[in-house]
């Protein structure tokens, strides 16, 4: 249980790098000016999130398979980091829309399909505080991880048949769109300064977990250990 | 596979025969529909035009909630005298148990909705003719929209019933993940009511992909929720 200092040290490090490169290195985008730049924390944001929702599932197919709990701490941990990063895609998504679109908010497909993906996972975490047996907590909130991120791709396909307003997929998204290479670079910089932070946050969360199993585990043995100290002394005086 | 067949009709039978000993579920169901369309005029006071645009959303928004609370006695009756433990106890496969349950629900909630379609027509003045080409189809959205919103939601009440604050929990878990079958059911609807009719094939399709994606995660991961 030592601090990772070093892998602290080096994101901190990293995202030092990435916010230097987003605010001076990257060019300014030609019709949105400087508000743009938040894309390099918001996009990148939200796909960390993704890869924390994945590792959530398989985190939670394995507790089903191997019934070990240290899958189970995985799941929680990553779910709550991404819960934590989807939170930053949900701030910075207004605040970059505003000046751009004149409105904070507007329910175009990937907005509400975002909205229902952090909500999604909200009640993930809720379940999990509702549930007082370590195991069987473990148990429905594996179920209920693997059903959500199911869910996760039915989503976005029909909201986004639903209705669409946002830029089309500006990254792999057919003709037209595409990123200046230098743009690219930067992009792909805090792209990596964000999974660090996945990392360390994840890391930090999933010992916490492992404390507090430790911890549970412990005030059981204390409790079963007083209530045999209490019963001795109650014969005792029967006789 | 018989035998799960065999199994999962007589948990079937079981509810069924549950159920209409009290019809608690049925009624409470069809009431509840009712107040939401009627609420929803009070608070919105639609046009005639209106209320044709907003209906078939409006319909399965009172649905989904009616089944959010319905299916929440689904595994709760069971803990009253702890019959989960004898279902358990029975030498047949867990997942014969969820398909039974999941079918009874079905079942429910598909009468309930049969029941209230007519009166929603009138209420709302939504023509459900001619039958080919409006009844019909509306009927296969309603088939394909329930058994999406019945078998996430037999599992879930599953999950609600171990934990604390169950009523609210369950649809707390429930609608977030039926957000795509809501879509899909209540497109499809207001395409089928529109003048002139239009068959929704896209939505169709996205509804059997949405049962048989949940369908098979039931198989896959339902019976972990069974056990002691």
């Amino acid at each position: 249980m030592k601090p990772n200092w070093i892998t602290t040290l080096i994101v901190a490090a990293l995202i030092g790098i990435a916010g230097y490169a987003a605010l001076f290195l990257a060019p300014t985008e030609r019709t949105m000016g400087l508000i743009q730049r938040i894309f390099y924390f918001h996009v990148p944001s939200a796909w960390a999130g993704f890869v924390a929702f994945f590792i959530t599932f398989i985190a939670s197919v394995a507790y089903l398979l191997r019934r070990a709990p240290k899958w189970d701490w995985l799941a929680v941990s990553s779910a709550e980091v991404g819960v934590a990063f989807f939170t930053v895609v949900l701030v910075t998504g207004p605040i970059w829309a505003k000046p751009v679109w004149g409105i904070w908010w507007t329910w175009d497909a990937r907005l509400t399909s975002t909205f229902v993906l952090w909500v999604l996972y909200l009640s993930y975490l809720l379940l999990r505080t509702l549930v007082t047996d370590a195991e069987r907590r473990a148990v429905v909130s594996a179920v209920f991880g693997i059903f959500a991120f199911l869910d996760v791709p039915l989503v976005y396909m029909s909201i986004r048949w639903w209705r669409t307003q946002h830029p089309q997929p500006v990254i792999a998204g057919g003709s037209g769109s595409g990123l200046d290479p230098q743009m690219w670079r930067v992009f792909l910089t805090c792209w990596a300064a964000l999974l660090g932070v996945l990392i360390v946050l994840l890391r930090q969360r999933y010992q916490l977990e492992s404390l507090r199993h430790t911890v549970e585990e412990m005030t059981v043995e204390a409790e079963r250990r007083n209530a045999d100290r209490e019963r001795i002394p109650s014969t005792q005086a029967v006789r | 596979m018989p035998n799960l067949t065999r199994a999962a009709t007589i948990i079937l039978g079981k509810e069924l025969r549950t159920e209409f000993r009290t019809r608690e579920l049925l009624s409470t169901t069809i009431v509840f529909v009712l107040m939401v369309v009627v609420l929803f005029s009070f608070t919105f006071d639609p046009s005639a035009a209106e209320s044709r645009r907003f209906g078939p959303g409006l319909l399965w928004i009172a649905f989904l909630f009616a089944g959010s609370l319905m299916l929440h006695p689904s595994f709760m009756r069971e803990q009253a005298n702890d019959t989960l433990a004898g279902l358990r106890l029975a030498p047949i496969e867990p997942f014969a148990i969820l398909t039974g349950k999941i079918l009874a629900n079905f079942l429910f909630l598909l009468l309930a909705e049969l029941l209230l379609l007519p009166v929603f027509a009138v209420l709302y003045d939504v023509r459900l003719t001619p039958v080919q080409s409006r009844l019909l189809p509306v009927m296969l959205v309603l088939i394909l929209g329930t058994l999406g919103l019945t078998t996430v939601g037999t599992v879930f009440s599953a999950v609600a019933s171990q934990a604390r604050m169950r009523e609210l929990l369950l649809p707390l878990l429930l609608l977030p993940v039926l957000t795509p079958v809501l879509i899909a059911s209540a497109e499809a609807t207001s395409g089928l009511l529109a003048d002139p009719p239009e068959l929704p094939r896209t939505w169709l399709a996205f509804l059997v992909a949405f049962d048989v994606v949940f369908l098979t995660a039931t198989w896959l991961f339902g019976e972990y929720l069974l056990e002691e």
